[in-house]
């Protein structure tokens, strides 16, 4: 039997603001619904969040930020990820990001984008559907 | 007949209406609900009658306003006599670009400025850090040194206005920086007014932007209470804050209990500095958020006072009726605004401004439409005070005071709120108090349930958001939000370098070092602070060598 493994996700907030309330419940949502979620606290350089990643051996990377600081992070998150080759881990974000940001978030990799008022059904449907095949 | 005669009167028509009147409706109209429950979870009845009121004692809970228990208010004249302050929180960009909203804010007829500092600033960085990038000017205004703040309240004389900052870890730099801002405007530290947050425990469980481990963080805490207690008379020195721990998730009750226990220990913080109840406690001001349902607001801060007046009284014994006052603040909660049909969000606020007003606040600030998705644009802002000025001179709800008094609805429920809360008190000090409760994860579990069980509501749709689970749309309303110039960074951080070339930096040096001495030694920071900013050391370098002394604060990561 192939991936018997829980889905692995880690819930990072880049950046130093602290409204962690979504994110948080992101978490409690993915692991009540059988993911193996790994959230790391507050004010995580893009470092700290590929090197967890790594570490944690993840399938999924969700970000949050609500600082506004997204243009800046998440260039420097996603090249961090290609240099360490973890190019097959799916990535999505959440929090305020504007819809005018969005195409240049997609364009970076960050496959999908879920802003404020989303179910967190939706999310986990979304991840479900997407996450890469392990082999 | 007696009171009790009248009640089982009552009582007994209830049933007889229960019996006859009632179950034809609920045949012909069922009720849409098979029970009705406010934010915090209470059983909401059908109807509220005398029996729910029973043990009110009118002078014992109630009184007049502007005496004890102050249920009715702080002031005997409320709003009669003056309007809350209509204070806007507000910063982005360059100290320029906030100098010039402030501007046009009290242009519009604020009445008083609450400065929103940008996170470098508020976590003790300077512009320059590393930490900083992307971050400088975005969410706040960019506050390094004494030359922004100078710039700040460049043609505001700070004797004509009050100012709250939203500060908290480096307080007791900003209030510095406003101190010495002061009085190179001629305005003497005795003549400032305004409020400082500095409320560090909340930090540590709900706002979460703390930089130090909690007892220096408390130890500033007090330092600011004691100077300001000697020199800075008309000065709130904390700012006791329940806002954040509702916007956090925490529910009605939650922020009530939480915040007041904070205070308490603030209370016994300053006592053990060797300070007199009634020196400090009458500076002491607090700051809740005013959610969706209307009467649980309006209960809550009810209950607040009185909660907070008995506390004073019975547990420190004041003496002093303003030790015993609550004054408060209040900010519409930010989490209830929608990204979705924005516009909706005035109406929103219009019900939450409208709960603090009934409930006699000293000071409101009223969000923006467009703020679920961006910083407010001045559009927006100028709508939101306009709510503000229509629910003071239109509405009518300002003719009297407390005027949701004797509701039995209200009643009941101040009284259930206040219940509650002695509950948690006893829960809290069997612990051993905030610190050991935080420690444990005790606030942060009970928020982070709270919030999970909102959410749960709102995805089964057990709770109807307007726009967001229902009477959604595919059209978009379309607003034009504020963006911040990525300039703002590249423009700051050379001004700061600017800065940090320029001054004399070999007293920016020695003071450094008096601090470094003076914390060592345990000492109030304050006149060292002050002596620093005035030389132009910036908060980042301030902040430094406190952590270098102190530590840093680590998260303990509850889900």
């Amino acid at each position: 039997m192939q991936n018997q493994r829980k889905i692995r996700v880690l819930i990072a907030k880049p950046g130093l603001d602290s409204h962690d309330r979504g994110a948080k419940i992101i978490a409690r949502a993915l692991r009540d619904a059988g993911m193996e979620v790994i959230y790391t606290g507050l004010k995580q350089t893009p470092e700290q969040i590929v090197e967890t990643a790594l570490q944690e051996d993840v399938d999924v990377i969700g970000l949050s930020i609500l600082s506004g600081a997204h243009k800046t992070l998440f260039p420097m998150i996603m090249e961090l990820l290609k240099q360490k080759g973890l190019t097959d881990v799916l990535v999505v974000a959440g929090g305020i990001i504007p819809e005018e940001d969005v195409p240049e978030m997609k364009k970076l990799g960050i496959k999908g984008i879920f802003g404020p008022g989303t179910r967190t059904n939706e999310i986990i449907q979304y991840i479900f559907e997407n996450i890469p095949k392990r082999t | 007949m007696s009171d009790n005669e009248k009640i089982n009167e009552i009582a007994k028509e209830r049933e007889r209406w229960e019996k006859t009147t009632l179950p034809k409706w609920m045949g012909q109209c069922p009720e849409r609900k098979s029970e009705f429950r406010n934010h915090s979870g209470t059983l909401i009845k059908r109807v509220y009658t005398p029996e729910d009121v029973n043990d009110l004692d009118y002078m014992r809970d109630l009184g007049f306003p502007g005496e004890y228990p102050f249920t009715r208010g702080v002031h005997a004249t409320m709003h009669r006599g003056r309007l809350w302050t209509m204070r806007q929180f507000s910063g982005y960009g360059t100290a320029e670009q906030t100098n010039q909203r402030f501007k046009y804010l009290l242009k519009e007829g604020e009445t008083g400025l609450s400065i929103a500092f940008d996170y470098p600033s508020i976590r003790g960085y300077d512009s320059d850090h590393p930490f900083s990038k992307g971050e400088v000017g975005i969410c706040g205004v960019a506050v390094s040194s004494l030359k922004d703040m100078e710039v700040l309240f460049n043609g505001i004389t700070l004797d004509k206005v009050t100012t709250s900052m939203t500060i908290n870890g480096p307080a007791a730099m900003l209030l510095a920086m406003y101190i010495a801002v002061g009085n190179k405007q001629g305005v003497p530290r005795e003549k400032l007014g305004g409020t400082t947050q500095n409320d560090v425990l909340k930090e540590f469980f709900a706002q979460k932007l703390i930089i130090f481990p909690p007892k220096p963080s408390i130890k500033l805490v007090t330092d600011i209470v004691e100077y300001c207690t000697k020199h800075v008379p008309r000065w709130n020195p904390i700012s006791i804050s329940g806002y954040h721990i509702r916007e956090a998730g925490g529910n009605a009750v939650q922020e009530l209990a939480f915040t007041l226990y904070d205070g308490i220990t603030y209370v016994e913080s300053c006592l053990e500095r060797g300070m007199k109840v009634d020196e400090f406690a009458p500076r002491l001001s607090f700051f809740f958020a005013a959610h969706n349902d209307l009467f649980e607001e309006i209960a809550k801060f009810r209950a607040a006072r009185r909660i907070w007046a008995k506390t004073m009284k019975e547990r420190f014994h004041a003496k002093n009726p303003r030790s015993m006052w609550m004054r408060m603040h209040v900010q519409t909660a930010g989490f209830t605004l929608t990204a979705q049909q924005p516009l909706n969000n005035i109406t929103r606020v219009t019900i939450q401004a409208l709960s603090a007003v009934l409930a006699g606040t000293q000071s409101l600030h009223t969000n923006s439409f467009d703020e679920a998705l961006a910083l407010p644009s001045e559009e927006a802002v100028r709508i939101a005070l306009r709510t503000q000025q229509i629910i003071a001179y239109e509405s009518g709800v300002t003719n009297t005071i407390d005027p949701l008094a004797g509701s039995y609805y209200v009643e009941n429920l101040t009284n259930e709120m206040e219940k509650s809360t002695m509950e948690y008190f006893r829960k809290l000090d069997d612990m051993g108090g905030a610190i050991p409760a935080i420690e444990k994860g005790f606030f942060q579990k009970e928020i982070a349930d709270s919030s999970y069980e909102y959410q749960k509501e709102v995805d089964e749709k057990r709770r109807i958001l307007v726009g967001v689970n229902d009477y959604t749309t595919e059209e978009k309303q379309p607003i034009k939000v504020l963006r911040v110039d990525p300039k703002v960074e590249e423009e700051q951080v050379a001004s700061l370098h600017k800065l940090k070339r320029e001054r004399d930096n070999k007293k920016v040096n020695e003071m450094l070092e008096k601090l470094h001495y003076t914390a060592e030694k345990d000492e109030n920071l304050m006149p060292t602070i002050i002596d620093a900013v005035k030389a132009y050391a910036t908060i980042g370098e301030i902040c430094d060598v406190l952590r270098e002394i102190y530590g840093e604060f680590k998260e303990l990561i509850v889900i």
